[in-house]
C-alpha cells in the first residue's frame, strides 16, 4: 500500500499567542505538528503495519518544518518529503496548498491520502477535499473508523457529533477527526532511527510549478485575538424577576434574540 | 560555541514533555499523599526507551547522549520529583555501573533488561553508619569456595523492590595501609538472605521507591563481582559523578514547576487592588527565580556536554549539583511564600516541591561533601 500523509507546522494554540503588527509573532512561540496530522500519521504506520507498503509524509513550508517531519518520522513514517516555498511564494491559502501537493502526488500512484480534519491555525478543512478533487479520487472527511479490506474500505466518520458509516474504494483522500485512534509518542529508538531516514527537499521549480500559478485566491486582512473574557454576572431578586431581566438583557445588551 | 539543542535533543525533550505531562503529572498529587511507587509509568517509560537512553543499540539503549537524558530527567522531574528521582536513579546509579564496569556477559545479562526497561537496577552504597564516608562501609564480604558471602545492612535505596538485581559495596579485605578494600557485588535480589523493606515514612520524593536491605550470609557466584575487586571505591565515586549531573537535572525540573505555578498564581491572585505581580516584592522574587533556574539549566547541560565530549566533568558537575539543588530549594521556598497560605496546602502542590526538591541537598553527596569535592580539585 502506498501511502502519503499530509503534515503542517502550526503553532501551538495551546500556547500564548502573540500578535505583533497583524502577524502572529513566531518568536517565541511553540510550533508542532498540526494535532488532527497526528491522527492521520498514527493511521497511516496502523494501515502499513497491518497492510504493508510506505508511508511517506509530506508538508508544504520552510526549513522549520523539518523538526515536525523528522517527529513523523521518528513515530514510524518511512519517508519524508518538505516542498520548501519559503524562497518563492509569501502567502499561500488552501488553493496554493492544494494545487502544489496535487502537482506533486499526481504522478504518485498513491492508494491512500491522510489528512487532519482541519488545520488548527487556519482552520479551512478544505486541503483535503480540493486535493481528492484535483487527483480526481475519492474522499471522506472527519473520519474516526478505517478498515480497508483489499479495494473496498469501510469508514465512520463523525457528522457533529453523530456517526455515518460510508463504504468506498481505494485510492481514497481521508481527513482525520478525534477520535481516529490514540497517536503514539515518538519512541527513543525511534527518534535516533528517524536521523538516518530519507527526508527528500522540492522546491516549486522541481515540481515544474510557476509561483503565478499558486498565488493565494484570497487575502488575510486582518488578525485578532478573541476578547477577553469578562466576568459573568449573577442576577438577583425573585426568579420571576431574574428571567424577565435575562430576556430583557438578551433583547438589549447581548443583542441575540 | 553553540547554545542550541541539536534536533534529535529538542524531540527527546519535547516527547518527554509531552509523555510526562499525560502520564506522570496527573498521578503525582495521588502517590505523594499515599507514598506509593507507580510501576505503570516505568513500564511505559521503557516502552518508549527512556530507561535506555545513553546506551548504545547493542546494549538494549537508544544510543542518545547524556544531554538528551538530563532533558530527560528534567522533564520527568517537572512532572513529578518522586517519579523523576527514581528515573534518574534507575539509568544513572542502577545501570551505568554495568555500562561502565560491567563485562561484556554481565552487560549482556543485566544492562540489557535494564536498559529495555524490563527492571530497574539499584545502587547499594549507603548504610545506617556509613553515608558521606563511605570508607566506613560495614558490609563485609568472604570468598567461600566459588561463591562470595555476603553479611550487613544497606539503607535508604532507591528503587530495590522494583530491581532484579542491586549492586552492594562491602569490605573484602585491607591494603597495605591498612584501609579498607571496597568491592562491588552483583546480587540478583531474589538470592536467599537478601531482605527488602520499604516501610519509610519520607518528607518527599514518596513517588520513589526507597528500601532497607538486610544481607544475611547471600551467596553469590565469585564471578558477580562488578569491575576491578580491588576498586570498589574508585568505581562508585565515578558512578556517582554522573548521576550528579541527573540530581542537579532534577532539581531543575522541579524548580521550574514551581516557578510556572508562582508565575501563574501571582499574576491571577490580586490583593490591594492589583494582580500580586505588580509588588515589587513579588516580581523580584519571580525574576530571581527564572534566572537561576537558567543559571543552573546550563551548568547541567555544560556538565553532560563534557562527559559526552570525554572531557573531565568531575568538577562541573558538583558545581551543577550544588548549585541546582540549592538554588531549587530556594525557588520552591519562595514559589510558596508568593503563593501566600494557598501555597501553604497541598492543593496547589507548590509544597510537595519543597518537599521533594530538599532530597537533592542530600543524595549523592550532601551540599557540604559537594563543596569538599570541590575544595580538593581547587587543590584546597
Ligand atoms: C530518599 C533517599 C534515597 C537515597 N537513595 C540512595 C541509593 O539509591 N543508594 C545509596 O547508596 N544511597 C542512597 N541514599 C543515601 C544518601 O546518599 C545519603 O543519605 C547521603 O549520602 C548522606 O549520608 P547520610 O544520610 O548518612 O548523612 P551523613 O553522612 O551522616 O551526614 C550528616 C551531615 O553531616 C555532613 N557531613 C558529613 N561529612 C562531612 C564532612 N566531611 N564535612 C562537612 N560536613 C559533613 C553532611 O553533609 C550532612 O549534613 C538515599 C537517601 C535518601 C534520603
Ligand atoms: C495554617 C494557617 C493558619 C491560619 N490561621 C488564620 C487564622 O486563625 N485567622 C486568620 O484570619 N487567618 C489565618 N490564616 C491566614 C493567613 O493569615 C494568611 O494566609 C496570610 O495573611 C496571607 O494571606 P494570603 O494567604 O491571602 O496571601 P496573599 O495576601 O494573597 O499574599 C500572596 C503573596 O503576595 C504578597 N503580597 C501581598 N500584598 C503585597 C504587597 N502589597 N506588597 C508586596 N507583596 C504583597 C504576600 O506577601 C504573599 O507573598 C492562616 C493561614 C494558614 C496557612
Amino acid at each position: 500500500m502506498n501511502i502519503y500523509v499530509l503534515v503542517k507546522r502550526t503553532f501551538d494554540t495551546e500556547e500564548k499567542i502573540v500578535l505583533n503588527g497583524g502577524a502572529i509573532q513566531e518568536d517565541g512561540a511553540e510550533f508542532i505538528i498540526n494535532p488532527y496530522d497526528e491522527y492521520a500519521i498514527e493511521e497511516a504506520i496502523q494501515v502499513r503495519d497491518a497492510q504493508g507498503g510506505e508511508v511517506t509524509v509530506v508538508t508544504i513550508g520552510g526549513e522549520d518544518a523539518e523538526k515536525q517531519l523528522r517527529t513523523a518520522l521518528a513515530m514510524g513514517a518511512d519517508k519524508a518529503v518538505l516542498i520548501n516555498t519559503e524562497d518563492d511564494v509569501e502567502d499561500l491559502d488552501q488553493y496554493s496548498v492544494a494545487h502544489i501537493l496535487s502537482e506533486y502526488l499526481k504522478d504518485k500512484d498513491a492508494d491512500l491520502i491522510l489528512g487532519g480534519n482541519v488545520a488548527i491555525d487556519g482552520g479551512s478543512g478544505q486541503v483535503g477535499p480540493r486535493l481528492a478533487e484535483l487527483l480526481g479520487i475519492n474522499y471522506v472527511t472527519t473520519i474516526t473508523n478505517l478498515e480497508i479490506d483489499s479495494d473496498t474500505v469501510k469508514i465512520v466518520r463523525d457528522v457533529e457529533g453523530d456517526s455515518e458509516v460510508i463504504e468506498t474504494s481505494l485510492p481514497l483522500l481521508v481527513t482525520a477527526q478525534q477520535g481516529l485512534n490514540e497517536p503514539r509518542y515518538p519512541s527513543l529508538p525511534g527518534i535516533m532511527k528517524a536521523k538516518k531516514k530519507p527526508l527528500e527537499e522540492l522546491e516549486l521549480d522541481d515540481l515544474d510549478i510557476d509561483e503565478d500559478d499558486v498565488e493565494a485566491k484570497t487575502e488575510t486582512v486582518e488578525i485578532f485575538l478573541p476578547a477577553e473574557k469578562e466576568a459573568g454576572r449573577v442576577l438577583q431578586g425573585e426568579l420571576k424577576d431574574q428571567v424577565k431581566e435575562l430576556v430583557q438583557l438578551l433583547h438589549t445588551e447581548a443583542k441575540v434574540i | 560555541m553553540n547554545f542550541e539543542l541539536t534536533k534529535e535533543q529538542r524531540m527527546i525533550r519535547d516527547m518527554v514533555r509531552d509523555f510526562a505531562k499525560a502520564e506522570i503529572e496527573p498521578y503525582a498529587r495521588e502517590l505523594d499523599e499515599t507514598h506509593s511507587f507507580r510501576k505503570e509509568s516505568f513500564d511505559k517509560m521503557g516502552e518508549l526507551g527512556l530507561l535506555g537512553i545513553p546506551f548504545p543499540e547493542e546494549y538494549g539503549g537508544a544510543g542518545g547522549d547524556i544531554v538528551s537524558y538530563a532533558l530527560a530527567v528534567e522533564e520527568i522531574g517537572r512532572a513529578c520529583g518522586g517519579t523523576g528521582l527514581s528515573y534518574a536513579a534507575a539509568v544513572s546509579l542502577g545501570a551505568t555501573p554495568f555500562y561502565n564496569f560491567g563485562t561484556e556477559e554481565q552487560k549482556q545479562e543485566f544492562l540489557v533488561p535494564m536498559a529495555q526497561g524490563k527492571t530497574l537496577g539499584a545502587f547499594g552504597l549507603t548504610e545506617p553508619n556509613a553515608g558521606s564516608d563511605a570508607g566506613g562501609t560495614r558490609t563485609r564480604a568472604y570468598i567461600d569456595g566459588d561463591e562470595w558471602v555476603i553479611n550487613g545492612e544497606k539503607c535508604w535505596i532507591t528503587n530495590a523492590e522494583y530491581s532484579r538485581q542491586v549492586v552492594v559495596t562491602a569490605v573484602t579485605g585491607q591494603n597495605e595501609k591498612g584501609r579498607n578494600i571496597i568491592t562491588a557485588i552483583i546480587v540478583p535480589t531474589n538470592t536467599p538472605g537478601v531482605t527488602i523493606r520499604s516501610n519509610y515514612q519520607k518528607m518527599g520524593v514518596r513517588a520513589s521507591n526507597t528500601c532497607e536491605i538486610i544481607l544475611e550470609n547471600v551467596r553469590v557466584p565469585r564471578e558477580n563481582v562488578l569491575g576491578d575487586e580491588k576498586k570498589g571505591f574508585g568505581q562508585f565515586l565515578n558512578t556517582l559523578d554522573g548521576g550528579r549531573i541527573s540530581i542537579a537535572a532534577l532539581s531543575v525540573g522541579i524548580a521550574q514547576a514551581a516557578f510556572e505555578k508562582a508565575l501563574a498564581y501571582s499574576k491571577e491572585r490580586t490583593q490591594f487592588g492589583q494582580s500580586i505581580s505588580k509588588f515589587q516584592g513579588i516580581s523580584f522574587k519571580l525574576s530571581d527565580m527564572a534566572m537561576e533556574i537558567e543559571l543552573a539549566r546550563n551548568m547541567v547541560l555544560k556538565a553532560a556536554w563534557l562527559k559526552d565530549n570525554g572531557k573531565p566533568f568531575k568538577k562541573e558537575a558538583a558545581f551543577a549539583k550544588l548549585f541546582a539543588s540549592e538554588m531549587g530549594f530556594r525557588t520552591c521556598n519562595k514559589a510558596i511564600q508568593i503563593h501566600g497560605g494557598y501555597g501553604y496546602m497541598a492543593e496547589y502542590d507548590v509544597e510537595r516541591h519543597l518537599r521533594d526538591i530538599k532530597l537533592m541537598e542530600i543524595g549523592e553527596g550532601t551540599s557540604e561533601i559537594q563543596r569538599v569535592v570541590i575544595s580538593r580539585l581547587l587543590g584546597c
